[in-house]
């Protein structure tokens, strides 16, 4: 095995940085008694503890009235430090005496997770209940029951602890003023995972509204690194929007910045036996990684995609000679099962535990002494906050080890060692703040009480993601939770809010409170089926109930013909049928599954490391640390065709079967080769190839054809330059977005979020197909007939923070202008055959769709005829 | 690629026809690609499962779906009437989305629909959708029809089937090559009884191999007439995918 010490890079902006540990209150500059009331000298004392001195820079600049973001590794005490603030005032402040008037919640805690709330109200109440503290701590999520909300309604706790959804629920209400006035302190956990997301817009908005309710409001948010703290110190604080007087100009919020404990360390797994060409799930390292298993007291195991996990575990399974105790966890699992999973974890009580990014955050996994990472890094930021999951102790160097897939993989795994990978932070940045969340708010806004539009508009681009919102964009959102904002206004009776002869906005019915109460929150899950699995009776007949095993997507289900097999939650099942909104299977015991195809989960190369394997294949000098095999492909590909320089595009042509191929080298990652390919089918169909279709993977891009376009390309009359020109991402471009799946996706989480449909109408709670409405139809329906359409203008929005690849395809272009060879070969060459291996794998699209209907209907007609 | 008939619906021209000739209980009739049935013998046009003003019935709800369904599924409808002049137009029910669609329909639809009915005989087979039949709207509307040799209902009968046209059940068939597939809207018969693809732009689709479908043909003789985009593709039962 070969092992590499990484060394994270700093590349932080100035700040008060610490070291870790070592630091206590003896070499802190602060007065004690002043910052810490006497029950909090007492406990560290008889802890034996001393506060760290981050922990007293935080509570020393927040009580004299900052705004804070702390960033620190896990094992910090991040958790302390963002209490204290909160924990010391209400320890002055005393028991509230019986019969005082109404007094509101003192301290906010957000958390990303239910989990994590639930956690930390543990974790809290013990340091709480030893000092003595009078402060009343309690969690609000999903799961608490009705009797206990209502309850902290009128009573509410000191310290509550929740989601960003359950906020928005909080903020939404009529009582929200007086449940809100005397709130101090906001506590705002993994912030760095909330503020890049929708659920991060809809936080901002919230947090803008707390502001109103109570003006002297401090907010402190946790962090892991990131690569650039001043967007999350902006976050934190009110912005000065368009058009409002600077009334209160706001200082970013302060940093206390802890420094990460000792270097991971970090090896590429190498084995006897042969790495595969192509796919994702190193089938042929599970025996090596079953032995580190062995030899590790609990290992976790993370994976990009569930269908990985799923493979992996059950072949994990499949060798377990020693019965070792093996979990699995990921998103489309029953909650129940994977709170299972966590509890036993957190009890030690398993030896390895397969997981995707349900895992990546928060919180305490017990003894993970080492992190298996199987497929290639893909981005740093990701491989760093997994790797920091094992060993929380943060003197001690977190171990870990990568598993290449593939041979691609093998190379990407090194040159992000080589390149001292781990350390540079590609964490993506604060977006602008979605449109349809900003829809979602407005309507809550007008749950709460009548709002005034100039008002809200002043209140919104105050949080920072919307700072930027134009008056006329905001009153076009109105004008959509209204009446669905269309041109031709034929709604204007249905509307949901209307404007009161004062001029406010307020809610028409109680029904539309309801519904967005019923329909609230950002996070929209693919249409998902839930799978049940249930028995066979001797009449062939499938029974009733039965265990259920978790969801699965609709899309995937659709594909499945009764009597298929796929693995699902570790088993092999057979698929059976939909009986209303569940999915029945039966156990299948059959060995060769046809496996859930999964949407989620696919990373894309990072560029970075596109440029560093490019690196890699030019300079065989490099090659020394690669395995046997994997130099032996590179150096026959040498021969049989060529290598390209890091700057070069190579581009091989070969005919295969009847078919011609011809396979571009981008390293642009998969996303963005597919993009390509729909582009250059469309040039290559103009320019009389006769393309049939292509394939991409990571690192290629395979075309093939009914001519011969290696024999065009080498007589002038199919021009690489032209081919490849930039201007392809033009109009060609257009056109093909408009068609494209990731449109019609986000177009979807548009629609949700933004409240256009629904994900649950009242008294139809339990429709399993999570929107009632198909979204695709109605993304045709506007796009034919209004495509300026406010929703579609929200869509292109996401889509061009999302659409990365499109970027990547233009650097690209311009970069590889001249540089584009061209090698006629009479065989497929070595580099080629893991994109060729990809071919049969793709769902079918566009234009294609009718050659399938064509072919299909052939048969009977030749039937006829015969 | 965009959704199949709201496709066909913004093309500025239909694209040519190229139907698929069939008998139903032994009367003639071609399976349109624009998802209309056109028995020539009759001068007989059927359409069925319009779901005119279904957004309009979602923002009754508070669902502020786009407001353009019902005219897109007009242009259609117009494009089919105007390829084959039919003398007589039979709408095979939930013609309207929900009870109060037909009443509460803006007048330029209104309009646009009297304009197609001039001159032709126009039945509105009432659908569990719309039982109450429609307001304000040239034809006459029925529980069903029996004509020219064939009987007109919304819902298919389960007893007795030999020479009904009926919808209802919006059929869709999967066929599939080399593991891809592709679903679409068709036109189901066994020779006896045919079921009408949905014509409405905003409607959805059922497996001819749904459970719901059990029972109602022969399927031995069963063929679907898949809605292509310029011509019908027809495949028997036993060779759809689902």
């Amino acid at each position: 095995m070969i092992r590499f010490a990484v060394k994270p890079l700093q590349i932080f902006a100035p700040a008060i940085t610490f070291d870790l540990v070592e630091k206590t209150l003896a070499d802190a500059p602060y007065n004690l008694p002043d910052l810490l009331p006497r029950p909090f000298q007492t406990w560290f004392a008889e802890k034996g503890w001393a506060p760290r001195a981050h922990q007293m820079e935080l509570l020393a600049r927040a009580t004299a009235g900052e705004n804070m973001l702390l960033i620190a590794p896990t094992g910090a005490g991040k958790t302390l430090a963002g209490f204290l603030p909160s924990l010391t005032d209400l320890a002055r402040r005393g028991k509230v005496p019986p019969g005082s008037s109404f007094v509101g919640v003192h301290t906010l805690y957000i958390s990303p997770l239910k989990a994590l709330a639930v956690d930390i109200e543990r974790n809290l109440m013990k340091p709480v209940a030893e000092m003595g503290l009078p402060v009343s701590i309690e969690n609000r999520t999903g799961d608490t029951p009705q009797s206990k909300r209502q309850r902290q309604k009128t009573n509410p706790p000191d310290i509550l602890l929740t989601t960003p959804e359950q906020l928005a629920l909080l903020l939404a209400n009529k009582e929200a003023e007086r449940f809100f006035k005397h709130l101090r302190y906001v506590v705002l956990d993994e912030l760095h995972s909330l503020v890049t997301s929708k659920r991060g817009h809809l936080l901002s908005l919230g947090l803008a509204r707390l502001r109103r309710h109570a003006p002297g409001l401090r907010s402190i948010g946790l962090s892991a690194t990131v690569s650039d703290p001043m967007d999350l110190q902006r976050w934190l604080v009110p912005q000065s929007g368009p058009g409002q007087e600077v009334l209160h100009p706001q200082e970013p919020a302060g940093l206390v910045h802890v420094k990460g404990g000792a270097a991971p360390d970090i090896s590429i797994m190498t084995t006897e036996d042969r790495i595969p060409w192509s796919g994702h799930v190193a089938t042929y390292a599970i025996p090596a990684v079953y032995e580190e298993i062995r030899k590790h007291k609990t290992t976790l195991i993370f994976v990009n995609t569930r269908f990985q996990a799923e493979l992996l575990f059950q072949e994990l399974w499949t060798i377990n000679e020693d019965n070792l105790p093996i979990a699995l966890h990921h998103g489309s699992l029953d909650a129940g099962q994977r709170r299972k999973v966590e509890a036993a974890m957190s009890a030690n009580r398993l030896r390895a535990v397969v997981a995707t990014s349900t895992l990546d955050m928060g919180l305490d996994w017990g003894d993970v002494d080492l992190v298996v990472h199987v497929g290639a890094p893909k981005g740093a930021s990701r491989l760093a906050q997994r790797i920091g999951r094992s060993n929380h102790r943060m003197d001690e160097p977190s171990k870990a080890i990568l598993v290449p897939a593939n041979r691609f993989e093998v190379m990407e795994c090194q040159a992000a060692l080589d390149a001292n990978y781990l350390g540079a932070q590609d964490t993506p940045p604060v977006g602008e703040g979605a449109l349809d969340v900003l829809a979602q708010h407005v309507l809550g806004m007008a749950c709460a009480e009548p709002f005034d539009a100039l008002e809200l508009y002043d209140e919104v681009t105050s949080a920072s993601p919307y700072a930027g919102l134009s008056w006329e964009m905001f009153e076009r959102i109105v004008d959509f939770v209204a009446t669905g904002g269309y041109a031709l206004r034929t709604y204007e009776r249905y509307a949901k809010i209307r404007r009161t002869k004062e001029g406010r906005w307020r809610v028409s019915n109680p029904q539309v409170a309801q519904q967005y109460r019923m329909n609230l929150g950002t996070i929209v899950e693919a249409a998902e089926l839930n799978v049940r699995l249930v028995k066979r009776n001797q009449l062939g007949t499938v029974g009733r109930g039965g265990m259920s095993l978790g969801k699965v997507e609709e899309s995937f289900l659709e594909q499945l013909v009764q009597g298929d097999t796929f693995l699902f939650s570790g088993k092999v099942l057979r698929f059976e049928g939909i009986r209303e909104n569940e999915c029945l299977v039966t156990n299948a015991f059959s060995l060769d599954p046809k496996i859930p195809a999964y949407a989620g989960g696919k990373f894309p190369l990072s560029t970075y490391l596109a440029d560093q394997v490019r690196a890699m294949l030019a300079d065989p000098s490099r090659w020394h640390v690669l395995p046997d095999q994997v130099r032996d492909w590179l150096a026959i590909q040498k021969e049989k065709s060529m290598l390209p320089k890091r700057d070069e595009l190579l581009i091989e042509s070969f005919p295969r079967g009847n078919r011609f191929f011809m396979v571009a080298y981008c390293f642009e990652g998969r996303l963005a080769h597919q993009t390509l390919g729909m582009l250059l089918t469309r040039r290559l169909e103009r320019a009389g190839a006769r393309p049939l279709g292509f394939v991409a993977n990571d690192y290629a891009l395979a075309i093939w054809s009914l001519n011969d376009m290696g024999a065009m390309i080498d007589s002038g009359r199919l021009s690489l330059g032209d081919l490849l020109d930039e201007d392809m991402l033009g109009d060609d471009l257009e056109a093909w977005l408009a068609e494209s799946f990731m449109l019609k996706r986000t177009f979807r989480q548009c629609a949700v979020i933004s409240g256009l449909i629904e994900r649950r109408h009242p008294g139809k709670e339990k429709t399993g197909r999570q929107v009632t409405v198909s979204t695709d139809l109605i993304y045709d329906v506007l796009r034919s007939h209004e495509p300026d359409h406010i929703l579609l203008e929200a869509t292109r929005r996401d889509a061009a923070s999302g659409l990365l690849d499109i970027g990547r395809l233009g650097a690209m272009l311009a970069r590889i202008k001249g540089h584009v060879i061209h090698r006629a070969l009479e065989h497929v060459s070595p580099l080629a055959v893991p994109v060729m291996l990809e071919i049969g794998r793709e769902p079918v699209a566009g234009e294609a769709q009718e050659f399938v209907l064509a072919e299909a209907a052939e048969e009977l007609i030749a039937e006829a005829m015969g | 690629m965009m959704n199949h008939r709201l496709a066909l619906a913004a093309a500025e021209t239909p694209a040519p026809a190229a139907g698929a000739e069939i008998t139903v209980h032994g009367v003639a009739a071609v399976c349109d690609p624009l998802g209309g049935l056109y028995l020539p013998d009759l001068s007989c046009l059927v359409i069925s499962d319009l779901h005119l003003e279904k957004g309009a019935a979602f923002a009754r709800r508070g669902m502020m779906l786009p407001p353009y369904d019902t005219l897109a599924t007009l242009n259609l409808l117009a494009a089919v009437i105007a390829r084959y002049d039919p003398r007589t137009v039979i709408s095979l029910g939930d013609n309207f989305h929900d009870r109060r669609g037909s009443a509460l329909m803006p007048d330029a639809f209104r309009d646009m629909i009297r304009t197609l009915a001039f001159g032709r005989d126009w039945i509105w087979i009432n659908g569990n959708h719309d039982p109450d039949g429609t307001t304000d709207l040239p034809g006459q509307s029925a529980d069903e029809l029996v004509y020219g040799g064939l009987v007109f209902r919304h819902e298919p009968s389960l007893i007795a089937g030999r020479g009904e046209v009926a919808g209802h059940l919006h059929p869709s068939a999967t066929v599939g090559r080399r593991g891809k597939y592709v679903r679409r809207a068709c036109f189901a018969t066994d020779g006896a009884r045919l079921v009408m693809p949905a014509f409405g732009v905003l409607t959805g689709g059922l497996d001819l191999k749904h459970k719901a479908m059990h029972g109602l043909f022969d399927h031995a003789a069963l063929i679907a007439h898949l809605l292509g985009r310029d011509r019908i593709y027809s495949v028997r039962f036993n060779s759809l995918i689902g």
